[in-house]
């Protein structure tokens, strides 16, 4: 009995010492955008206190950045607001694979002479005036979704990001996906060749903007027009009804879309069906390569995805981030399987 | 006398001067190579920095040639690049920044070298050096919210009052845009306008100012007429620094320009400059063209640094030939 006992304690002392062995110290390099930087720091903050070894160093330089240092392989894997295009995909020498993580949105804020309270916004409104066809804020095009609504005749000031950003890319798909002329005149991206307005830098230089000129309207991101308690209008989605962006109409955009969304999840999810759905909103992706040569670093990737999709969800709404419908990460816990 | 200690020192003066020598000559070759070395190492950065964008830029170079000098369109979806409202917008920021500062500066420069005592004219230098030193992001952010407001309510439309029948002065008040810009660039340059003719004027020597007011000139005839042309060259240099740094200012210029490439006659318009555009689509710059695109941009700012620079230093061999410039830059 003795021995099976000194056996027993041999044989789990010696488990335990495999098991340490196997945890080595693990160090993950990531580089992408700006925009999720907070809950990702968060979240690998969080990992690295649950999982010592395991250290994960993410560099906010921008989602191009992000993606032309993972092409480049010097990170590991990269972050993204925009999906990677198919001339990007190409380049890479393993196949990359697009894990939505949070989802973002923007807003139109507007700076009205007499005007208090909420606006409502029709996508021709919105197209027409980022267009320079609508001028005026008493265009018919404004005042027929505003009943009750004394709109004065000023110019309408333009106001847009002048950085390379997400929230300009949300925003231009969007445009794109609601009015033919912008998609061929200007289309989507990060920077586009804006056809009228002035460029403020970063969230904070659009407000401003918009704040001082009277009769300006602009776009920020939800995030920062929630923590700094801006006043927004509601943008008619497609099912007719006019939304107020908040955590819960920019996570129903996602589950309105979550039957459409692609096996690569490359999809843009902006003026999707639904009557909750906050028509302006979009993923935020993890651009993960689909073949990793060291085992160690694709079980923490691994690992680190299961727990960011299930219990890192939990973080995002105390970040102002809207969390992934339950459909979506579902179908992302399945793709987990192809990374190897 | 001739076996006092006094006696010797003469021949051991006279031999140890002779071993010293050499020993320095040996630490003049030292301080000689090290001295190169650094200078060297400046021109291979230089050279390196160049070489780099030229490298780097060669998709736009090879697709668009010259006529991205030219071109006015900057659509990054497209994939159509053109220089030409950077160059524009660089240009006239810069100008309007000198505009203001070099009356500013050299005025003030004259009055603390010449008429301040010399207690204030040091705290008033001392001033001017922590303004230097004030980083360019708050410069940008008074832009944004102090002068911008004043520019759209009250200087602007005052402007397009008195002197409205100017292209110059025309077009919506927006508060930023072009004036703004250099308004805010002139704030910045004007302590190194400043600190460095205040330096040059002093350094013109006293004899030169006793001469002219015994020659009967009044205080002022004798700065205006004998002590500023003799700093001339001095004033020159302090202009091209400062001509340098609103050339390539980024983050305050950004805050307050408009962002938005245009090629626009009013200085009321938004704008767009070189630097401005760099830090703004650099990070978020996804396809080859574009990101070589704007690193063409980068070494076009660096051939108009390179031109200017050229310009003004023929304009100081023109004038030095003619005139009586005594102090170097």
């Amino acid at each position: 009995m003795r021995i099976v006992k000194v056996l027993t304690v041999l044989a789990v002392l010696l488990a335990v010492a495999t098991f340490a062995a196997a945890e080595g110290p693990v160090l993950l390099n990531a580089a992408g955008a700006t925009f999720p930087y907070p809950i990702y720091s968060k979240w690998f903050d969080l990992y690295h206190t649950a999982h010592s070894n395991v250290q994960i160093n993410y560099q906010s330089i921008g989602s191009g950045g992000g993606i032309r240092q993972l092409l480049d392989k010097t990170v590991d894997f990269g972050a993204s607001d925009g999906p990677m295009n198919d001339e990007q995909l190409k380049q890479a020498t393993v196949p990359i694979l697009h894990f939505p993580t949070v989802l973002g949105a923007a807003i139109p804020a507007y700076n009205v002479p007499g005007v208090q309270g909420e606006l409502n916004f029709t996508p021709e409104a919105l197209s027409g005036i980022f267009l320079g066809t609508v001028t005026k804020w008493n265009d018919p095009s404004i005042t027929s979704a505003n009943p009750g609504v004394k709109l004065p005749g000023d110019d309408i000031v333009v106001v847009h990001r002048s950085d390379g950003s997400g929230t300009s890319y949300i925003w231009t798909d969007y445009l794109s996906k609601v009015n033919p002329a912008w998609q061929s005149k200007v289309g989507k991206g990060t920077s586009v060749n804006w056809p009228v307005g002035l460029g403020g830098k970063g969230n904070e230089g659009v407000s401003a903007l918009v704040q001082q000129t009277p009769g300006a309207l602009g776009y920020v991101e939800l995030i920062y027009a929630i923590q700094n308690h801006m006043p927004y209008g509601k943008v008619k989605n497609s099912s007719g009804v006019f939304v107020k962006a908040d955590l819960a109409s920019v996570s129903a955009a996602a589950a309105a879309a979550a039957k459409f969304i692609p096996d690569d999840f490359r999809v843009s999810i902006t003026n999707p069906e639904g009557k909750a759905a906050y028509p302006i909103a979009s993923f935020t992706w993890l651009l993960i390569p689909s073949k990793f040569t060291d085992s160690a670093k694709r079980d923490v990737v691994k690992d680190f995805l299961k727990w960011a999709l299930t219990d890192g969800q939990n973080y995002a709404e105390g970040l102002s981030y809207a969390k992934l419908p339950k459909e979506v990460v579902a179908k992302e816990m399945k793709a987990i399987a192809q990374i190897q | 006398m001739a076996t006092t200690p006094n006696a010797v020192t003469p021949t051991e003066f006279t031999a140890t001067p002779r071993s010293l020598l050499r020993r320095w000559t040996g630490a003049d070759e030292i301080a000689h190579l090290i001295t190169l070395i650094a200078a060297a190492t400046l021109l291979l950065i230089a050279v390196l920095l160049v070489y780099q964008l030229w490298i780097l830029s060669a998709e736009a170079r090879t697709k668009f040639g010259w006529s991205f000098f030219v071109t006015k369109t900057w659509d990054p979806v497209a994939g159509d690049f053109g220089a030409l409202p950077f160059i524009y917008g660089t240009l006239v920021t810069s100008a309007v920044a000198l505009l203001i500062a070099v009356p500013l500066g050299v005025g003030a420069a004259i009055f603390l070298a010449e008429l301040a005592t010399p207690k204030l004219s040091s705290s008033l230098t001392f001033v001017s050096d922590l303004l230097a030193a004030v980083p360019s992001v708050i410069y940008g952010l008074l832009g944004v919210f102090l002068l911008v407001p004043v520019m759209r309510t009250t200087i602007q439309p005052a402007l397009k009052k008195t002197l409205g029948f100017l292209p110059l002065f025309q077009g919506p008040s927006y508060g930023i845009g072009f004036l703004t810009a250099g308004i805010v660039l002139a704030i910045m340059i004007v302590p190194f306008v400043l600190s460095v003719s205040r330096e040059v004027l002093l350094a013109v020597p006293r004899d030169q100012r006793e001469a002219a007011l015994a020659l009967g000139a009044t205080k002022w005839e004798s700065t205006w007429k004998v002590v500023v042309p003799a700093a001339r060259i001095g004033i020159f240099g302090s202009v091209f620094l400062a001509l340098a740094r609103a050339l390539g200012e980024t983050m305050a210029v950004t805050m307050v320009i408009g962002n938005n490439p245009k090629v626009a006659a009013s200085l009321f318009s938004p704008g767009y400059s070189i630097a401005s555009v760099l830090a703004n689509e650099f990070s978020e710059a996804t396809g080859n063209l574009y990101l070589s695109a704007l690193i063409e941009l980068g070494l076009v700012l660096f051939l108009l640094t390179f031109v200017l620079n050229g310009l003004a230093r023929l304009l100081i061999l023109v004038t030095t030939a003619r005139g009586s410039g005594v102090l170097p830059t």
